[in-house]
């Protein structure tokens, strides 16, 4: 049946009045092969932000999870701004927090701050995902058994014991799935900088593009960034399989 | 004789507009094995977390060895380092090994040198035929097995009070002799315990003394073979009816 959708999915497609002409600027084997080295330069760009960023957004995630989860009334204006900051950063576009801080940082002519391009739009993503990553690990503190709570506090241990060695070991465990969700999409989202000028894998494919008037690099690009996606997201899969068995012990 | 080694006056206690604890005055002398009984929602429970200060209370003393603890001067976590305390269920940690689980509260908060706690744990573990248990995680055991766990758990900081809340009350039936019989142990070592139950017969064996609570309040306390075959009170005798089998 699936072969079949795909056959005729596949004789629509290269029966149409376009395709000639679509074969020919986005199929371009010669324009693939000239753009790849570009490309892969270009990619690697992605796979460093995507490395930089990831323990970053973690660490930041999980201290704005812990600060909204804190009860001691001297913790309100900390509590208020991290609520602040992940109510603005998840209703923000990822697109214009990075056109933002690299259009809006440099304008501002800071002297000490960086002006690099690569770094601005790195710390965009960091702020927008580490919003996100905020929220999933709050959701796993908060879905945390109160008796395992009060059997902590009742072994006289302190809130930030508590919450270091009985709270988050379990929330993190219960949210691995969903966080390797999101830093699937940060791999992927590596791709918006390219709207500012970092030449990434889709900056140079489309200014490959661009000089000459071929498409073909996208689709390589394309290629690259599933080459990562697709075995990180089985990972995850495989990932919250085990930690599934480990609960049924 | 000396004093209680720990004690309530007068305490008081209501969440929003709803009286849970009113005006319960209780003395807790060591090697006292204290059974709370009552209907559901009598505030047995609150009773318990209120003494292990994990509540706090709207009026009243709480003292401990003499000190009163309910000051809110007072750090509770020095009370709770004093006094162990088992729930009806959750209690183990399951991301944690039996052993590390047992170690958490000697290593972190007592100051307890790893090696030795773990060697005292597993010592404990085996007395109370655990042993074989310490590196399982909590979710390979069996229901009864994690309430002994929890048990042994609270035994390892070596507390002078244990407070006990219907920890049988969420097991299947087959399992709750081995959990009392770990309880009866205690008892016979001198144990001074607190424990809500709704194991009447239980409590007839182990109780030095059996406290009615009927709506907040301590209706009447006694020797069990007193207050559980000829109670005072004709509530205590109306709720006896109801749960011991004629
Ligand atoms: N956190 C809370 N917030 C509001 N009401 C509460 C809270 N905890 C307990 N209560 C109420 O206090 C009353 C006493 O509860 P408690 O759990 O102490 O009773 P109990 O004697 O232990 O009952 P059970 O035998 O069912 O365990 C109940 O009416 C309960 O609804
Ligand atoms: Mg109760």
């Amino acid at each position: 049946m699936t072969v079949f959708v795909l056959v005729v999915l596949v004789w629509v497609v290269t029966s149409s009045a376009g395709w000639p002409r679509f074969h020919e600027t986005f199929l371009s084997w010669p324009d693939a092969k000239k753009a790849f080295p570009d490309i892969a330069r270009g990619f690697w760009t992605n796979v460093k932000m995507f490395l930089i960023a990831e323990p970053i957004i973690l660490v930041i995630g999980i201290l704005v999870a812990i600060t909204r989860s804190t009860v001691s009334p001297w913790l309100t204006p900390l509590r208020g701004a991290a609520v602040l900051y992940t109510d603005l950063l998840r209703g923000v576009p990822t697109l214009l927090v990075v056109v933002l801080l690299a259009l809006g940082v440099p304008a501002l002519r800071l002297t000490g701050l960086t002006t690099s391009l690569f770094w601005l739009t790195l710390v965009a993503l960091v702020l927008s995902y580490g919003a996100y990553v905020a929220e999933v690990v709050r959701s796993g503190i908060e879905s945390i058994h109160p008796s395992q709570i009060a059997s902590a506090q009742a072994l006289a241990l302190s809130r930030p014991q508590t919450m270091r060695h009985v709270v988050l070991p379990q929330a993190l465990r219960r949210v691995a799935p969903p966080l390797l969700n999101d830093f699937v999409s940060l791999q992927k989202d590596t791709a918006l900088v390219s709207a500012v000028g970092v030449s990434e894998a889709l900056f140079a494919a489309q200014d490959y593009g661009n000089f000459n008037f071929n498409y073909t690099p996208l689709l390589v690009a394309g290629a690259f960034f599933v080459a990562i996606t697709i075995p990180l997201a089985r990972f995850t899969d495989w990932l919250g399989r085990r930690a599934l068995r480990r609960q049924r012990g | 004789m000396s004093g209680p080694v720990l004690s309530a006056r007068g305490l008081r206690k209501s969440y929003g507009d709803r009286v849970v604890l009113d005006g319960i005055d209780l003395d807790i002398h060591q090697h006292d094995v204290v059974c709370l009984i009552g209907s559901s929602g009598s505030g047995k429970s609150t009773l318990l977390r209120c003494l292990d200060l994990l509540e706090q209370i709207d009026d009243g003393v709480i003292e401990l060895d003499g000190r009163e603890v309910s000051d809110p001067h007072v750090d509770p976590r020095a009370v709770r380092r004093e006094i162990g305390m088992v729930f009806q269920a959750y209690n183990l940690f399951p991301h944690l090994s039996v052993l590390d689980n047992c170690t958490l509260a000697p290593v972190r908060v007592h100051g307890t040198d790893r090696d030795e706690a773990e060697s005292r744990s597993r010592e404990l573990l085996t007395r109370f035929g655990l042993g074989d248990k310490a590196s399982a995680h909590p979710d390979q055991l069996s229901g009864g097995q994690q309430q002994r766990a929890a048990l042994v758990r609270a035994l390892c900081t070596g507390p002078r009070v244990l407070l006990l809340d219907e920890i049988t009350a969420a097991l299947d039936p087959e399992l709750v002799g081995e959990v009392l019989e770990m309880v009866r142990a205690e008892a016979r070592a001198g144990m001074t315990m607190v424990l809500a139950t709704h194991e009447m017969a239980f409590a007839r064996e182990v109780a030095t003394r059996v406290c009615f609570l009927d709506r907040g309040r301590i209706l009447e306390q006694g020797p069990p073979e007193q207050l559980l075959t000829n109670p005072g009170e004709e509530r205590t005798r109306q709720f006896l009816r109801r749960v011991l089998p004629s």
